[in-house]
């Protein structure tokens, strides 16, 4: 045990934990945060990636020390019902959602990837997301919001 | 205020203010009604308009349901229904979902009935036609105006010269003290201004912003965490426990142990997730699994439970005079719901009461489950539905709820149990059912099919636990309950209805008994036998159980006969269906797809490198749930097997459209699944246990694969019943697929995945022909 600080959407916390323990528990446990949500803790789905100094990262199989002075970005982090970041407006204007679970995954590892890369094309988004599971299949609205995310970065 | 104490809030509150609308009939115990669903007796009698309906002194509509919302657009499509039948805004409306304390019990949220059950004549839509014509019928009575005079707008019922008078008026914070009335009418589709418009999901700005309550999110004070320890292959009991392995470790609360199901209860749960790994159990050697190899032979081999579901009797005789017999068989693997979370529950037993918070289809049922597992009156449990990951069907959303309630109750404190994902893919879920299916027919000298037989082995075990088989799921049977098995039996004549709920008949049949014909086809000689026998694995019913490996067989077999007799798939189709519906969506998604008549294979498509198709399959979903045309444009690419679906065209027919934008939504979304499943999933097993455990194992298409277009077409019609329709393109996806692989290479792919290894192996069998 010992006492961390953790910059989490914009907010500093101090935890006393097993610096072992996942990240994502300590989101989810700690900090009550709901955005990134257990889905397989092997980092093979993406249902639990939170930005980490704006690059998506898996938080089940990242260690609390790992994170040290990085700010981390929870998909609550974004924009909120009210005010949705533009990526998050993009989901709700295509309707892109089944049950939902994944889209910590979905919009942080589409937009982490886009805001690095601008100009990328289909195929670049497409590598990007080859690791990013959704199990309602609801890939043919994602991909049609995060192409209009796409275009506003292009600008 | 931490998230936590919000939560006791909201209960509270929320308890609260039903207490004051209608808990004085929902709580009374002598209140016991058998429900219409094929329930038990419940504490809220769903006969009482008060049980589904309630108007708040604020005018507020709170409207309680029995069908919850999954992902599947369940919420927005039943608050449409209140808004429409009850004529107020959409955002005066509040829905309560599966809660055992306060919701009718409407059984399981499966199966596509929430429609059929929920949009017609019955539950919560009669409630609100009730509700609607007694409010008329008050106010008429209150204002002295006939209620052929009165009109509802948001709320308010009007009469002439300026009269009116509100529902919270005529009935705010009051009982109806009504019964459910059968005649009461619902409003016509041709007045509908909310039921029919693609109304947006009403979740869909907390999801993506990350503020939607999942089960997974749910906290309350004092909560402990726990992961279970469960068998390291089938069949292995426990010896011992060793409590002392894990006694170094901090937090750890307890170790459980019962019977079979051995858990750990922790402080953190990382404390309880290294808890459960270090955790030394003595476990008994595991049986030996049947070899998956030749495990569609080995279940022809088992004794079985039959059932022949038609049989003209004359079957044999025509297919010994006929001038051409085909016959194919085709095998459909397990497969699994692989929802995208782990499931998870959070249980808190004080006492005889317990509450649980649970992902489960079946709060009724898990409500009994519980309380046999823990030993409580099922009215001392509560079970409040709480979404977890979408489920298509029997995840590991019942389990984990006995899991946790079992944890909890041997702790006295409220307990969350997150599974692994090994613990849901190896045992947490109840599998897809791995089938085998012969066709025969028997084709007349002008290539009309004048006979068909199917027989079919299907692997069963487990299931849906209902109310009184908690050994269905693994933690039942861990904790000492016995599964429902199969009991061999030999199949009679078919009597009564034609029961095609499995669609083990081909649309193409007649579905005759004793002369009453119930099929959606023309073929009259015919004979259909199912056989069930038992599964190694627990099975259960993944999105379309038996329906999609049925049709992926009667399909597939369907266009063999047409290339057989070198006819267009489509032309030829129709012309052995009679059910105007049927026709009228491969009509449509043959029209929409641009469908060239011409047989297959494919005379345009290369006979080298990237070969193009398209392949049409079609199915009466439960032979009278929903119908569906689906036509499929593939690549595939001879050198590496590989298979790319360019693009979808669906046609459904599901009654009237109560969400054109959520239906479209569950098209798409059980097309591509269905791809997915088509061309990659299996479960895969070695000598003793399950080797498909994470998804490194198990191959779910990801988001960064080309993705087909998918085009729907909708056949709304207002005047027919509402039926399913969330099964409806996922059931002809194998077989379309299967089709397409066809007419692009003349090669047949009779089994399930169509993986790149079995695509090389059909096309060398072709070209060794």
């Amino acid at each position: 045990m010992s006492a961390i600080p953790l910059k989490v959407n914009g907010r500093v916390h101090t935890v006393n934990l097993d610096p072992a323990t996942p990240l994502l528990y300590v989101l989810g446990d700690e900090l009550q945060l709901r955005g990134p949500k257990f889905g397989c803790g092997l980092g093979q789905c993406g249902s639990c990636t939170v930005l980490l100094d704006g690059r998506a990262i898996r938080s089940c199989i990242t260690p609390l020390s790992a994170v040290g002075t990085s700010e981390i970005v929870t998909l609550e982090g974004l924009g909120t019902p009210e005010k949705p970041h533009p990526i998050q407006q993009a989901f709700i204007d295509e309707q892109a959602a089944q049950c939902g679970f994944c889209l910590s995954g979905v919009i942080l590892t589409a937009k982490a990837f886009l805001d690095r890369n601008p100009k990328a094309g289909s195929e670049e988004i497409q590598q990007a997301l080859a690791h990013v599971l959704c199990r309602c299949f609801t890939h043919v609205r994602m991909v049609r919001a995060i192409e209009r995310y796409a275009q506003t970065v292009r600008v | 205020m931490s998230p936590s104490l919000s939560r006791r809030n909201f209960l509270k509150t929320s308890g609260a203010l039903i207490v004051s609308f209608s808990a004085a009939t929902l709580l009374d115990p002598l209140a016991l009604a058998q429900g219409p669903f094929g329930t038990h007796m419940s504490h809220i009698d769903p006969g009482q308009l008060d049980s589904w309906i309630a108007v708040g002194a604020d005018g507020l509509v709170t409207a309680y349901t029995g069908k919850c919302d999954f992902g599947q657009g369940m919420a927005t499509v039943q608050t449409q229904l209140i808004a429409e039948e009850l004529r107020v805004p959409l955002d005066r409306v509040r829905l309560i979902q599966c809660d055992t304390s306060v919701t009718p019990d409407e059984g399981t949220t499966s199966g596509s009935q929430s429609t059929p059950v929920n949009f017609n004549t019955s539950g919560l839509a009669q409630a609100a036609a009730t509700a609607r014509e007694a409010l008329l019928g008050l106010a008429s009575r209150r204002l002295r105006v006939p209620v052929s005079r009165l009109t509802i707008a948001a709320g308010v019922i009007n009469a002439p010269a300026g009269k009116r008078i509100s529902y919270a008026q005529l009935i705010g914070g009051k009982h109806f003290n009504l019964k459910l009335n059968p005649a009461a009418r619902r409003r016509p589709p041709s007045e509908w201004t909310v039921l029919g418009q693609p109304v947006p999901s009403m979740d869909i700005s907390s999801l993506a912003t990350g503020r939607f309550e999942f089960v997974h999110n749910v906290r309350v004070p004092g909560m402990l965490h726990g992961r279970v320890v469960r068998p390291p292959a089938i069949g292995s009991t426990v010896i011992s426990v060793d409590e002392a392995s894990v006694r170094d470790l901090p937090g750890v609360v307890k170790v459980v142990v019962l019977k079979n199901f051995v858990g750990v209860v922790a402080e953190k749960q990382w404390q309880a997730e290294q808890a459960a790994r270090q955790l030394k159990v003595n476990w008994t050697p595991p049986v030996a699994l049947p070899p998956q190899q030749t495990f569609y032979d080995y279940m022809r081999k088992q004794p079985s439970r039959d059932m022949l579901v038609v049989d003209s009797q004359d079957v044999e005789q025509k297919l010994a005079g006929a001038s051409t017999v085909l016959r194919a068989t085709y095998a459909y693997p397990y497969q699994m719901h692989g929802s995208i979370g782990a499931s998870c529950a959070l249980a808190d037993v004080q006492g005889d009461k317990a509450t649980v918070w649970s992902p489960t289809q079946s709060v009724y049922p898990t409500r009994s489950g519980v309380a046999t597992l823990l030993g409580l009156s099922p009215e001392n449990v509560r079970v409040i539905f709480t979404r977890g990951a979408a489920c298509y069907g029997l995840n590991g959303a019942d389990t984990v709820s006995y899991d946790a309630a079992l944890l909890s109750q041997a702790v006295h404190r409220p307990v969350r149990v997150q599974l692994t994902r090994k613990d849901e893919m190896a045992w947490g879920e109840n599998y897809g059912q791995a089938c085998v299916i012969d066709q025969r027919a028997a084709l007349d000298a002008k290539g009309n099919v004048i006979a068909w037989e199917c027989e079919s082995w299907a692997a069963s075990f487990g299931g849906r636990p209902g109310y009184d088989h908690p050994g269905n799921v693994i933690t039942g049977l861990l904790a000492g309950f016995e599964p429902q098995t199969v009991v061999p039996q030999r199949a009679s004549q078919p009597t009564g209805e034609l029961r095609n709920g499995h669609n083990l008949v081909p649309s193409y049949l007649t579905g005759c008994i004793s002369g009453k014909c119930g099929g959606a086809g023309s073929v009259a000689s015919e004979r259909v036998l199912a056989h069930t026998v038992i599964s190694p694995f627990f099975t259960g019913p993944l999105r379309s159980p038996l329906r999609l490996q049925n049709t992926f067989a009667h399909e597939c077999f369907m266009d063999e006969i047409s290339a057989r007799v070198k006819a267009d798939p489509v032309a030829y189709r129709l012309q052995h269906l009679r059910d105007e519906r049927m026709i009228g969506v491969v009509k449509a998604a043959a029209r929409a797809a641009g469908w060239e008549p011409r047989p297959s294979p494919n005379p345009h498509s290369s006979s080298s490198g990237i070969a193009t198709g398209r392949g049409m399959a079609c199915v009466a979903y439960e032979g009278d749930n929903g119908y569906v045309a689906l036509v499929a444009e593939a690549e595939v690419d001879r050198a590496t097997g590989g298979v790319r679906v360019k693009r979808f065209v669906a046609a459904a027919d599901c009654g009237p459209v109560s969400n054109p934008a959520g239906l479209r939504n569950q098209i798409e979304g059980g097309a591509l699944q269905g791809m997915s499943r088509a061309l990659g999933e299996e479960v895969t097993w070695n000598e003793h246990q399950i080797t498909s455990t994470s998804w490194a194992t198990y191959h779910s298409l990801p988001l960064g694969i080309e993705v087909p277009a998918v085009e729907t077409v909708l056949l709304n019609r207002p005047d027919a019943e509402a039926t399913g329709a969330g099964e409806l393109s996922i059931t002809a996806v194998a077989a379309a697929l299967g089709n397409a692989i066809f007419d692009a290479t003349g090669a047949r792919l009779r089994e399930a995945p169509f993986t790149p290894a079995r695509v090389k192996a059909a096309l060398a069998a072709r070209n060794s022909v």
